[in-house]
């Protein structure tokens, strides 16, 4: 038996070790905000926080995770109140929008560690995928959601 | 908004609207399938985080595609489907421009295609393809809305006893102006829906639009920042079960054996099940079992001769066809005399390799068969396609399938046929003779099996052979296209005459004033499948025709946006979308060193759009940036100018990818690519600046959005690449060639 917390709600996760997070949190704990694109950390669709950390989930087993903090989309806020959320409906960013949760999970962590960000960050240190493009989108709603954060 | 995923609960409304097959209401305590509208302060419109429809008749249906309710909320059936080209909004803004209700109380869902089917195909075509939602659908929406407003003010005029004239609707109230009397639409809707008209009333013409035209948020991106929006991955049933599948890694080939012992006594296996060309593993608990044992068997195929070939040997072979005559699409003038006769000739050979979809959610469906009822939750294109496929597959009746159409995670044209639901299918029946028989499965195809069973765009090779005159300008011009047929790849059309429109679009009807020119077409296809790719033909054409212009003019010695500008003499619509790009993309002033610009124009599904791409070129290493994309775009009409703006700019990074790095390839009748780190995406790091200028012509013709700003990216930025370094890219990738100036 596994106990982790997901956003902040303890579960106790009983499954082969071998199992990634993605599958735990999609199949078991219901939450589906969570996407699957690769399978193999290229494209980041399954962006979740590991005790804060941005991590791929579809490439750690569940086994190495016991006593972990996980934060998903849902997890970010219930009103979609995040700034980053917030500057990502003002962009009007997602077209699809399967690998958005992911970007935003991304992008959340991403402003801890930079809340000034330049281009060159971003390019640097955002490397998921969307296949629908709208990176340009996304870039704007990057730089607005650090000014509102600071306010 | 409340933000969490909705739930009856909450969002409960008076009458037909929160009403909910027992399915879907029975599953939101989970949130899986809850059901429930937009925001607590609506200033717009709204779509639920569940799209589909409940399929039934409403008692508040003024007709089958609007309902209104008493207390005035408007539901707008949508017969599309929603994959982020932003039809959801676009096709209701066409009919609230003649419906003229409060856009904040209007509600938008997919429309059912089992009603469609049982209301005499009510909703058409429920196609999203070939970007044709808009252009093949405004007149249909704004018939309905003007037809529903006129009824709603008969019924106004009728209960005041005065003349409709008299009578105006606006912001959900009908008005009588002289008394200033006035009724709500939720007052009036029970009367109007039983108005039969005598004729349907005439549209507003352009210049009465107040909201077609306008810059209008997308109703879906709310519930794309929380993680509700529901895909067909998503889908959530008591008793769920998981399927993992592997089609013969050679398409076209057979399943010849399987050793089922390595599963042998595992209590998660539900079931193996052997499809004639695929393998199937049906496991408990979560997809990764089911996944991890389908990686446990090793199954036998029968490959056949496709088994021995490969890429070169394509190349060979598409190339070879260039060296015959093809099937002639169009043939003015004399070639033959003019070519010869010219003052200067020249000849080129382009070639495009497969390219896979890659949609960011893989093929998916979960299938339900209850009884002789089937629910199936997907992601398609075309519900009303996978209506018929899943009844035809099944063996029930049509009447019988619901197909619960959701979000799609990325089309670009896979997900129009339908071929993974038939596959899901299979496996349900499968499970009638185990003793879970009818439960729900969901079934998942892995990245990589995703890459190698797609419909690619097709391979293949175009030559050009033209005459210049003594001042550089076309005498006369042969193109040659020799490619794959996806109308025969997909069994749609034999294409008897030999000459299939989706390979030869973009070139054989080519605006450009050349006396003589011939087009032909050599079908040819090897047994990868082929489909519609993004912006299909264009994909290619544009590439081939648009980078020989500019050879032609480099040839010449002519300004290559003047070049075309000669050619296109007189046709205005090509020449203000051409001029808008050059204009605003900086054409012709000067450059910091290393940087150089390229430009190129094509008409996609009606749109015609011109880009300008401005790159740095570091010439010793080889290697560039895309600084900037300048896009100008006719589309006829814009709808939604917001939608418009992001549709280009999505076309022009979807184009990039395949530009920079797209290419698949075969090895022993396989596909080589199965994942992103071996067919790569343009990322952040390689996104440039997108600016779009609209140029609406507001004519007679109506464009697509969805994929003409794909088609021109890849030639201007090959044009761009020969004005920095000299070189020219007459094949893709771009990534496959050294550009440094040793090389």
């Amino acid at each position: 038996m596994i106990n982790i917390t997901v956003n902040g709600k303890p579960e106790q996760i009983d499954i082969e070790p071998d199992t990634p997070l993605l599958w735990v949190i999609r199949d078991i704990v219901g939450l589906t905000g969570t996407k699957y694109g690769c399978g193999v950390s290229e494209c980041g669709a399954c962006t979740v926080h590991i005790n804060g950390q941005p991590l791929r989930s579809c490439s750690v087993p569940i086994g190495h995770l016991d006593g972990a903090s996980i934060t998903t989309i849902e997890g970010l806020s219930n009103d979609r109140s995040h700034p980053v959320q917030q500057a990502w409906i003002e962009e009007d960013v997602p077209q699809c929008g399967w690998c958005q949760s992911g970007q935003i999970m991304a992008t959340v962590a991403f402003l801890k560690q930079y809340p000034n960000p330049t281009n060159a960050d971003i390019n640097a240190n955002l490397t998921n995928i969307c296949r629908c493009g709208t990176y340009e989108r996304m870039r704007r709603a990057v730089h607005r959601a650090a000014k509102a954060m600071k306010v | 908004m409340d933000g969490s995923i909705p739930t009856p609960g909450k969002t409960a409304r008076p009458g037909g609207l929160s009403r909910r097959r027992f399915v879907l209401t029975a599953l939101t305590a989970t949130g899986g399938l809850a059901i429930g509208f937009g925001s607590k302060h609506a200033l717009a419109a709204s779509v639920r985080n569940t799209p589909w429809t409940d399929h039934q008749t409403l008692p508040s249906d003024l007709d089958s595609w609007i309902a209104i309710e008493p207390d005035d909320t408007v539901l707008i059936r949508y017969a599309r489907s929603e994959m982020g080209q932003g039809s959801m909004t676009a096709l209701p803004m066409m009919i609230n421009e003649e419906l003229q209700a409060d856009w904040a109380k209007v509600r938008v869902e997919y429309a059912s295609a089992n009603r469609s089917y049982r209301e005499h195909n009510v909703y058409g075509d429920m196609s999203s393809v070939g970007s044709h939602s808009v252009r093949d659908s405004h007149a249909k929406m704004q018939q309905v809305g003007a037809s529903a407003r006129v009824r709603l003010v008969q019924a106004a005029a009728t209960r005041w006893g005065v003349k409709p004239e008299e009578c105006v609707a606006d912001k959900s109230v009908v008005t009588h102006v002289p008394t200033k009397r006035s009724f709500r639409y939720g007052e009036l809707a029970a009367d109007a829906a039983r108005i039969k008209l005598d004729k349907e009333p005439a549209l507003k013409t352009q210049a009465q639009y107040t909201f077609i035209g306008s810059e209008v948020k997308r109703l879906d991106v709310p519930y794309k920042v929380d993680g509700s929006a529901q895909y067909a991955m998503d889908t959530k049933l008591p008793g769920m079960v998981f399927a993992a599948i592997a089609a013969c890694p050679v398409r076209g080939g057979k399943l010849k054996a399987v050793d089922e012992a390595p599963l042998a006594g595992d209590p998660n296996i539900v079931k193996i099940v052997k499809l004639p060309n695929a393998l199937a593993v049906v496991a408990k608990g979560t997809y990764w079992r089911a996944k991890q044992a389908l990686a446990k068997l090793h199954p036998e195929w029968d490959t056949g001769a496709a088994g021995a070939t490969d890429t070169a040997l394509f190349n060979k072979e598409y190339r070879g066809e260039l060296d015959k005559v093809g099937a002639i699409a169009r043939n003015d003038g004399d070639i033959d005399k003019v070519i010869p006769a010219a003052a200067r000739q020249m000849q080129a050979v382009y070639e495009v390799p497969y390219l896979a979809h890659a949609t960011m959610e893989p093929m998916n469906a979960t299938i339900w068969i209850q009884g002789d009822r089937l629910d199936a939750w997907v992601g398609s294109q075309a519900a009303n396609r996978a209506h018929a496929m899943a009844a035809k597959v099944s063996g029930l009746k049509p009447e019988n399938v619901y197909i619960h159409n959701t979000y799609v995670g990325g089309g670009f044209g896979r997900k129009s046929t339908s071929d993974e639901i038939a596959q899901a299918i299979l496996i349900a029946k499968a499970l009638g003779s185990t003793p879970i028989h009818s439960a729900p499965v969901k079934m998942i195809w892995t990245r990589e099996e995703d890459m190698r069973q797609d419909h690619y765009r097709p391979q293949g090779a175009c030559s050009f052979t033209a005459g210049l005159d003594a001042s550089g300008m076309p005498q006369g011009w042969r193109i040659h296209t020799a490619i794959g047929s996806i109308m025969r790849s997909l069994g749609m059309s034999k294409v008897p005459n030999g000459i299939e429109p989706l390979a030869v679009e973009g070139l054989e009807d080519n605006p450009y004033q050349i006396p003589a020119t011939r087009v032909e077409c050599s079908l040819k296809n090897t047994h990868i499948e082929v489909g519609f790719w993004r912006s299909v033909g264009a994909s290619q054409n544009a590439f081939f025709i648009e980078s020989f212009m500019d050879e032609m003019a480099a040839a010449g010695g002519h300004d290559p946006y003047q070049f075309r500008r000669q050619l296109l003499k007189g046709n205005k619509e090509w020449l203000a979308v051409l001029d808008k790009a050059a204009e605003k993309g900086d054409w012709g002033k000067p450059l910091a060193p290393g940087k150089a610009r390229g430009i190129a124009i094509h008409m996609c599904y009606n749109t015609i759009a011109a880009e300008v791409v401005e790159i740095t070129m570091d010439t010793a290493r080889g290697t560039f940036s895309v600084d900037r994309v300048t896009v100008a775009v006719d589309p006829g009409h814009v709808v939604n100018a917001l939608g418009v703006k992001e549709q280009m700019e999505g076309g022009v990074i979807f184009a990039l990818s395949a530009a920079l790095y797209g290419k698949i390839t075969v090895k022993n009748g396989v596909v080589e690519q199965g994942n992103f780190d071996s067919y790569r995406m343009v990322r952040y790091a390689q996104a440039p600046k997108i600016d779009v200028y609209m140029v609406p012509s507001n004519g007679k013709r109506w464009g697509g959005c969805g994929e003409p700003g794909a088609a021109p990216l890849t030639p201007a930025l090959c044009n761009a690449i020969f004005s920095a370094t000299g070189k020219r890219i007459r094949s893709l990738p771009i990534m496959d060639h050294d550009l440094s100036a040793s090389a």
